[in-house]
Parts: structure tokens; sequence; C-alpha cells
């Protein structure tokens, strides 16, 4: 990141920290969103059993679920936070690809998922593609 | 329950996630353009906005994304799913260049084929993995059980 990215008045640090505060709180979200589906089971399921009702009732009745949008929304004004004082080739894209790396790092500690060599590859790829495609 | 194959259904409902998101982006940006600024004096006129058709039409497919991204992750790890939804950018950026004949710079091309590669890398996986410490059922799981049978 050169200084000619950052706006005047803005230090590298304080881009730096609310990069990361949109992409510590979006993983938050994304991890406990997924937590929940994986404790509700297969919606598909879900909707066979008991209909379209039973299946948005599976997913109301579950407080990971709002726990998970909370933290999505706190992101979603951490973001807007952010382009409030950042530039948005700069905070849109860095923030969208940082999280998906934190989101691997995070899906491998707290959804124990096998993050293999192959995922970790993609998760780069993609976080890669998606800085290059804002430029 | 493991799924080391994804059946059509689930391969569609991943289709849609990567489509509804970017569309309904697109929809917003197109609506929003259409209005006067707004001002934070004036909240009731944001209210209004909502039943603008592009709005209206925006939230709609953005509210069937979300439908969309829960039932795959009910199915799918995150780290499977993820990047189906970058995969989104693409198609945008795609549609931009031969819909709308923008200009694609070669750094978006660039881009482009680095998400198509990482969603590929991902897609040849399993869909849904769990660590065995935990004795879960998975899709690797699911192959010792069959092996030991």
């Amino acid at each position: 990141m050169t200084g000619d990215a950052l706006p005047a008045g803005v230090s590298f640090w304080t881009a730096a920290a609310m990069i990361a505060a949109v992409s510590i709180t979006s993983t938050a979200g994304e991890v406990l969103t997924a937590a929940a589906m994986k404790s509700i089971g297969d919606l598909d399921d879900i909707r066979a059993q008991s209909g379209i009702k039973g299946a948005i009732r599976a997913v109301l009745t579950c407080p990971l679920f709002f726990a998970g949008v909370s933290f999505l929304a706190i992101a979603f004004f951490a973001l807007l936070f952010a382009l409030n004082h950042l530039n948005l080739s700069l905070a849109a894209p860095a923030s969208a690809s940082l999280t998906l790396v934190t989101n691997a790092i995070a899906a491998k500690l707290f959804l124990h998922e096998n993050v293999d060599r192959r995922r970790w590859t993609a998760a780069l790829l993609v976080c890669i593609g998606v800085y290059l495609l804002a430029h | 329950m493991s799924h080391p194959r994804l059946k059509p259904g689930q391969y569609l409902i991943l289709a849609l996630v990567a489509l509804c998101a970017p569309l309904g982006d697109s929809c917003l940006a197109r609506g929003m353009s259409e209005l006067p600024a707004i001002s934070l004096a004036h909240p009731l006129v944001l209210l209004a906005a909502v039943f603008t058709p592009w709005i209206a039409a925006g939230i709609a497919l953005l509210i069937a994304f979300f439908a969309c991204y829960l039932t795959a992750l009910s199915w799918a790890d995150l780290t499977y799913v993820l990047p189906t939804t970058a995969f989104g950018y693409v198609l945008i950026a795609l549609l931009g260049r031969f819909w709308l004949h923008e200009y694609v710079s070669p750094y978006r091309w660039a881009g482009i084929l680095l998400i198509t590669l990482g969603v590929g890398f991902v897609a040849r996986g399993p869909s849904r993995t769990e660590n065995p410490d935990r004795g879960e059922s998975s899709a690797s799981g699911q192959s010792t059980k069959e092996l030991a049978g």
C-alpha cells in the first residue's frame, strides 16, 4: 500500500485498522452463520419433511443465526465507516480479499473444516483475483 | 450427513448464490442512480425509494441470495461456498464486457482468471468436510467407513 492510495490525513495504520475491523466482524458473522446452518442440518431435508415454513422456523429459532446476522450488520456499518474515510478502490477490494483469507483460517479453527492445500490455494487465488478485479 | 457429490439442485443453488448477489447489487445501484441525492434530513425519501421498481427488484434478489446462501451453508462448508460468492464478481465483469461493451483492463482479466481457477480448485474437492477429531461423519469419514466395512 503506498501513501498515494490513502486520502490526506489518514495514516497507514488507521486505514489498516479500518480494513481489519471490516474483515474481523465480517468473518465473525460468516462463521457464526455457517455454524448456525451446520447445527440446523440440511435445509433441503427439513423442507422435504416440514415444508418451507418448517425450514424458515428452523432458521429463525436458532440463536447462532441471529448472532451471525448481527455481526454481518456490524460489518456492513464498519464498511460504510471505512468508505467514509478511505477510497472505494482501496477499502472494498482490500476488505473483501482479506476476509476470504480470515474466513479460511476461522473455518479451520472454529468450524473444524478440513482446509487442505487445495482450499488454501483457492482462497489465495480468489483473494488476489478480487483485488485485481477492482483495478 | 455427508454430501461427497452435489446433486443437480444443489449446483443450481450455488449458481443462484453467484448470480443473485451481483444482480441485486446492480439493480440497487441502477435504482439509486435514478433518484435525486438523498439527504439525511429527509429519511422518508429513502423509505419511498424501497418501492421503486429497480430497488424493489434489487432487494428481492438480495433476499433470494441470502436464502440460497443459507441453504448452501446447510450442506456445504463455508470454505466451499465463499469462492462461489466471489465468482459473482467474474459474472458481472463478463456481463459488463460482452453485454454493455465496457472496457475490461488486463488487471481485471487476470483477476477473472485467478477467481475462476480458485473456484475450479474448490469445486473439484468435497463440498463438506469435518475434523475427524470430532468424530463426525464427513466425506473422508464415509470413505473410511466404507473401507472398514
